[in-house]
């Protein structure tokens, strides 16, 4: 088991005649069963084309009815990608997972309330992974994003963070040490995304395979502290916990759209003084989150 | 992005919110032409920095003749104007604002900005007009009304009145204050603003609503569909480094420590500063070299970084994912050679071809540093600086 996807997930890869889609496509291509999971492309100018021996379709809609993908992975440019993602939420998928950096936080607010007024009026529910995120992994069956494939081996921890490369630093310090991973998340670093700390708690939760997990967080924003009250009252596996920004001064941009402190309760500290209250084992050295992990199981 | 009150005011005017008449000015010249043009018989003299505070800070003082415009006018221009949001070192006054008098009554917060949490515009209001709204929110928060916007409805009416009622607006100027929250709501979507904020927005003795101070911040990402807000980009108003960093398409931040550190993903790069922290020292800086680095990069950011004569140690922190760690060992040693390196540089890869990055490292010739991990990358660069 694993949380979201597995080697029997069927993608539909939106912007996958783009250089980013094409070399990344090719990458989930070559991983595990990436060869059966890869099913079809959109781009309405090439619609009937092929890439990779992955036929292209005009739209998210008939490559669905196609091919039977659930699932659309984005690398669309920024000025389309909001549309790119209410287009695999109007094909009714499971889930769109957006890797787009630089989406304007206006287009994400009105495609996220367009979402939750379909979802209100009895319309399917599609989940949304990211924007600005490097996608997530089930390793050994499928990889649906950016993210190096290698570093990874298949085990029981969950690892989810908004930051790409420190999820690389948590998983690689993981099989360092012998732990694999039941499924490891980036949802992202905007300020307006879809799942969320807590959404990816519960899955992890609920999944059979996954025994531990490691959720890293960092500056701006309340998620990660709305994650830990729900942990605190309804977690039954140990987590441990990272926050990134404890040197960030408060009003600067650090990198992520989503990584400004905008008051008191958003710092890296608040932050972790509240997971260590909600039972989370917090770490403020990154370099030990895989050791740390380890002690609890 | 930021941008100065004058240019806040000439947006708001252009959605109909109601402000004093001012003019912006370069010179002391410019400031008596202006309060001639205004005419009338008060001015108020406004330094023009992107940073709040500035009337406590003495940027901001009132006129009653010309000769008192000009004198003041002389002496903010060219001031280092220390507020809270400066820094000990202040900003130098390069312009400012001559504004007309105005009839307050009573003095209003009013603001827009994104909520995370809900995921809707929040547009917020307060009676205590003219405070630093922070203290507001923390001595009472009951003080505070706040609504949250559907994008597909906009600022309802009855929204509107919640806000204007709450913050006791009476009643005969009830209609002006929720027109001028709904055209701050339509100004704030439609410029992509990350934060619109009026404080104060006055009422008047004749029962108008003005808009006495205005701030802006602007979404960066949407920025490709607003050359008009662009215009409006101040260089003087910013870090030099940051420019410098922003045209190599490296996001980098000033700190004040003195360890230099270059680091791929945003992430990771705030977890490498912690961890000098952690060990003792500070970071002089955030850089965050991106996924693509190239050795141009590479080499751009040592030379930003140097710029800053207190960093005395560099550390590079690179997880290898797509980014090849023997790709980003020869954009180090190319640009440490470049820019005939003096201090200290400790380097800690991994990932994709890693055995390969450190080879190219060590046979360099080069006195580069090699750490297995972050923990040890940091406590080997601090005690290289000590």
């Amino acid at each position: 088991m694993s949380i979201y996807i597995n080697k029997d997930t069927k993608v539909i890869t939106q912007g996958i005649t783009g250089k980013t889609g094409q070399f990344h496509t090719e990458k989930c291509q070559e991983y595990a069963n990436g060869k059966n999971c890869f099913v079809a492309g959109v781009n309405p100018k090439k619609a009937g084309e092929s890439i990779f021996n992955i036929p292209i379709f005009g739209t998210v809609k008939e490559a669905a009815a196609e091919t039977g993908a659930t699932v659309s992975v984005i690398y669309v440019p920024p000025a389309g990608a909001a549309a790119a993602i209410w287009e695999a939420v109007e094909a009714d998928l499971d889930l769109a997972i957006c890797i787009t950096e630089g989406i304007p936080v206006r287009d994400m607010l009105e495609v996220r309330n367009r979402m939750k007024a379909k979802e209100a009026a009895g319309g399917k529910r599609t989940l949304l992974l990211g924007p600005n995120c490097p996608g997530l992994i089930t390793p050994d069956e499928i990889k649906i994003g950016i993210m190096p494939g290698h570093i990874h081996r298949k085990g029981r921890i969950g690892v989810v963070s908004r930051s790409g490369t420190l999820t690389y630093e948590a998983v690689a310090q993981l099989t360092e040490i012998g732990l694999g991973q039941s499924s490891a998340v980036g949802i992202g670093g905007d300020p307006i995304n879809g799942l969320k700390h807590i959404d990816v708690m519960k899955a992890f939760n609920d999944d059979p395979d996954t025994d531990a997990v490691i959720m890293i967080g960092e500056i701006g924003g309340p998620d990660e502290a709305e994650a830990a009250q729900w942990c605190k009252a309804n977690m039954k596996k140990p987590i441990v916990g990272f926050i990134a920004g404890v040197t960030a001064p408060a009003g600067k941009r650090m990198g992520h759209a989503g990584a400004l402190i905008s008051g008191g309760a958003d710092t890296a500290d608040a932050k972790l003084a509240i997971m260590e209250e909600c039972g989370f084992k917090v770490t403020r050295n990154p370099s030990e989150m895989g050791k740390l992990l380890k002690s609890l199981i | 992005m930021k941008i100065h009150e004058y240019q806040a005011k000439e947006i708001l005017r252009k959605y109909g919110v109601v402000t004093p008449r001012g003019i912006p000015c370069f010179s002391v010249e410019e400031a008596v032409k202006a309060a001639d043009e205004l005419g009338g018989s008060i001015w108020v003299v406004k330094a023009q920095i992107h940073a709040g505070g500035r009337g406590k800070g003495g940027g901001v003082k009132l006129a009653r003749s010309k000769e008192e415009v000009s004198k003041i006018a002389g002496e903010i221009l060219g001031m280092q104007l220390i507020t809270h949001q400066t820094g000990p070192e202040g900003q130098k006054v390069r312009r400012l604002m001559i504004e007309e008098g105005a009839d307050i009554k009573k003095e209003y917060y009013v603001a827009a900005l994104t909520d995370r949490a809900t995921q809707k515009v929040a547009m917020m209001a307060s009676s205590e007009g003219g405070m630093d709204i922070e203290e507001v929110a923390h001595n009472t928060p009951e003080k505070i009304i706040k609504v949250f916007v559907d994008p597909a409805t906009g600022l309802t009416d009855a929204q509107g009145l919640e806000l204007a009622k709450g913050i006791g607006v009476p009643e005969g100027s009830l209609d002006k204050a929720v027109d001028t929250f709904k055209k701050l709501y339509t100004c704030y979507m439609e410029t992509d603003a990350s934060l619109a904020e009026i404080n104060p927005l006055i009422l008047e003795g004749n029962g108008n609503i003005k808009a006495l101070d205005a701030k802006f911040n602007f979404d960066s990402n949407a920025l490709f569909r607003h050359p008009e807000i662009v215009a409006y980009r101040d260089l003087d108003e910013e870090d030099p480094a940051e420019i410098e960093a922003s045209k190599f398409d490296l996001a980098y931040i000033s700190l004040d420590g003195n360890i230099g550190c270059l680091v791929n993903g945003a992430g990771l790069a705030m977890a490498t500063m912690d961890t000098i922290k952690l060990f003792g020292a500070e970071p002089a800086n955030f850089l965050d070299v991106g996924g693509g680095a190239t050795t141009e990069k590479v080499t751009e950011a040592f030379k930003i970084m140097l710029k800053n004569p207190a960093v005395k140690g560099i550390l590079v922190n690179i997880f290898g994912g797509i980014m090849k760690c023997d790709t980003i060992a020869n954009g180090v040693v190319t640009a440490a050679r470049e820019v005939k390196l003096a201090v200290p540089l400790v380097v800690r890869m991994k990932g994709t071809n890693e055995d390969l990055g450190k080879k190219i490292l060590a046979e360099s010739g080069l006195p580069i540093i090699s750490a297995d991990t972050m923990a040890e990358a940091a406590q080997k660069i601090v005690s290289a600086v000590a």
